[in-house]
């Protein structure tokens, strides 16, 4: 059709009709090729908790042409609110995709030469099994979902792989919690990928991290509408109030002060003067509750909660008896790791920290921290140098 | 090869048809040797820069590089990771060159140092009859730019390797770009680099 990104929609059973409708309304209108993805993982999934998922699918875009080797297959894994939607506009939004710019015909991720890959992980709000999903008695998960982790995620992923035949990736990719899914599939499952691409990520989550997903968590669950978790039933009644504050408090981390000051500084919001009021006065109030009210019109609160649990307990060290290093012990892919100079959720320090564990078991490690004024947010922005990287990484 | 820096040539000369070894380039720049070693020799070798861009470079050469300053970030390898550590031209740059030393040779079985030779001639004159700072073919900065903090001459050199208790293997004397013979070579030498073995005194 126009474009020669093959995008891919998705159905989702479980979803409301009204969201049927849109899609469908979408599928008219946008000139992407479309094909519903998503794969149904055929066993029970069983997880760390030591709980197992029945019936549980997989929602996921596509982009590029699998080769008859099966092996230029590259893997993107979003971060905390990311969905598949990586190179295509998101059926809720309209927007563009969040990684747009890094991946189609001739970008650093070139879908010319590459099959990408970007799917929905389990515990998400968009297609893929999660706590709006429907349980086996027809009535959605809310807080019986049980909780999940980053390599319940991956291990959903990898079923996923299997189900398409790809044995081992050309590449795993992920920025943020995708990045903590890279790793955790270079630990877990050692040959299924032979790059690891991990851009401002970490190996684990430090009490700062766990401290702000608390508030998230907690700004969610004081909210009356969250209900237990329980709010499905009134469509547009659920706690956006709570879900708003959270992604607030979280955008906060995901930007830099420098970032904010140059952004916003102290100006006004469309005024002269102070209003001597609680009325958002402030440029930065005015973004941050519209990008906390913006948020709740696409991402389920549960999801929230369920996926900032999983990042918390995120360590891959614990996993491997405390000691980083034997995490990786048996890779032999290549690696690369990117930070950002101004990310304070995920600091250089970590990053290396890595980079520190992958060079005691000898694997073939790049590591680089590039400046930018954005913070953790930079990895999504326009970075030429960024851009570079990962395309050698990829093609090298 | 014929693109390397004389310094580099005689390195990947003499890996040469040592496939599977590994080595470690301390300041690897854009990746030069290392991209010759692992091209010609297919020798596995990884680097330690401190430019994002250098480091860029490398890794769209496929090179397994890491962003790092040599003075600290040695400290991240384990014993004898590599067969070989290589340090071209950057000692002088270091806070601790003596250190550096020591963990060149715990990290390496061998390590190849290269550096430009304070004591040349033509330095020495600069010096004696200019009254001034070297600014010469091989010091070309300077002193106030220069990232040079420890000029060392080969007699430094022998010296510190002798006190590492660090066995000298080999060396190798350039001048104008070419390799010249050992008699004299504090003077003539513009450039020194040594083979070095054992240490950790």
């Amino acid at each position: 059709m126009g474009r020669t990104v093959k995008g891919a929609k998705l159905c989702i059973s479980s979803v409301r009709a009204e969201l049927v409708e849109a899609l469908s309304n979408l599928f008219a209108s946008c000139a992407v090729s479309n094909q519903e993805q998503t794969y149904q993982i055929p066993d029970d999934l069983p997880l760390d908790s030591g709980q197992s998922l029945a019936d549980a699918q997989i929602a996921y875009e596509t982009y590029g042409t699998l080769n008859a080797a099966r092996s230029n297959a590259i893997l993107i894994c979003h971060a905390l609110t990311g969905d598949q939607y990586v190179a295509s506009e998101h059926p809720l939004t309209g927007k563009p995709g969040w990684w747009e710019r890094m991946v189609g015909p001739g970008k650093p991720i070139d879908t010319e030469h590459y099959h990408v890959i970007c799917a929905n992980v389990i515990g998400s709000c968009m297609g893929s099994t999660g706590p709006k999903s429907l349980a086996p008695d027809g009535k959605p998960y809310g807080m019986r979902f049980p909780v999940i982790t980053i390599r319940d995620m991956v291990r959903g992923l990898v079923t996923l792989l299997d189900g398409l035949g790809i044995e081992k990736l050309h590449a795993i990719v992920g920025g943020s919690m995708g990045g903590m899914q890279a790793l955790s599939l270079a630990a877990n499952w050692p040959d299924r990928a032979a790059r690891v691409l991990v851009i401002a990520s970490t190996a684990r989550h430090s009490a700062q991290n766990i401290a702000f997903h608390e508030v998230g968590r907690q700004a969610i669950m004081a909210d009356p509408a969250w209900a237990g978790g329980d709010y499905y039933a009134d469509a547009g009644n659920g706690p956006e109030a709570g879900l708003a504050v959270a992604r607030m408090a979280a955008h906060i981390t995901y930007l830099s002060e420098e970032g904010l000051t140059e952004k916003f500084g102290r100006r006004l919001q469309d005024r002269d003067t102070k209003s001597f009021g609680f009325d958002a006065d402030f440029q930065i109030e005015s973004y941050l509750r519209y990008q906390g009210s913006g948020f709740t019109q696409r991402f389920d609160a549960n999801s929230y909660l369920y996926i900032t649990r999983a990042m918390d307990y995120f360590d891959i060290a614990e996993e491997h008896g405390g000691k980083l290093a034997d995490a990786f012990a048996q890779s032999t892919a290549r690696f690369c790791l990117v930070s950002f100079d101004t990310d304070w959720l995920y600091p250089t320090a970590e990053s290396r920290h890595v980079v520190h564990a992958l060079n005691a078991t000898s694997a073939k490690v790049s590591f680089v921290e590039l400046s930018a004024a954005a913070g953790h947010d930079s990895f999504l922005l326009p970075h030429d140098q960024l851009d570079r990287v990962v395309g050698g990484f990829l093609n090298g | 090869m014929a693109d390397l820096r004389f310094d580099l040539a005689v390195i990947a000369r003499e890996l040469n048809g040592n496939s599977g070894k590994r080595v470690l380039d301390v300041g690897c720049g854009d990746g030069a040797l290392m991209a010759a070693l692992r091209d010609q020799s297919g020798i596995d070798a990884r680097g330690i820069e401190i430019n994002s861009e250098l480091v860029e470079k490398c890794v769209s050469r496929g090179l397994s590089v890491v962003q790092g300053d040599a003075d600290t970030d040695l400290a991240d390898y384990p014993d004898k990771a590599f067969d070989y550590t290589v340090l071209c031209q950057t000692l002088p740059t270091s806070t601790r060159p003596d250190r550096i030393l020591d963990e060149l040779l715990r990290v390496g079985e061998r390590a190849f140092v290269s550096f430009a030779n304070f004591a040349h001639w033509r330095t020495r004159s600069a010096l004696m009859f200019g009254g001034k700072m070297p600014v010469t073919q091989a010091l070309p900065v300077s002193w106030y730019a220069t990232q040079n903090i420890h000029h060392v001459t080969v007699e430094d050199f022998c010296a510190l390797a002798k006190e590492k208790g660090a066995r000298i293997e080999r060396r190798w004397f350039f001048s104008g770009g070419r390799e010249i013979g050992t008699p004299g070579a504090n003077w003539r030498a513009e450039f020194a680099m040594f083979e070095l073995s054992g240490g950790l005194n």
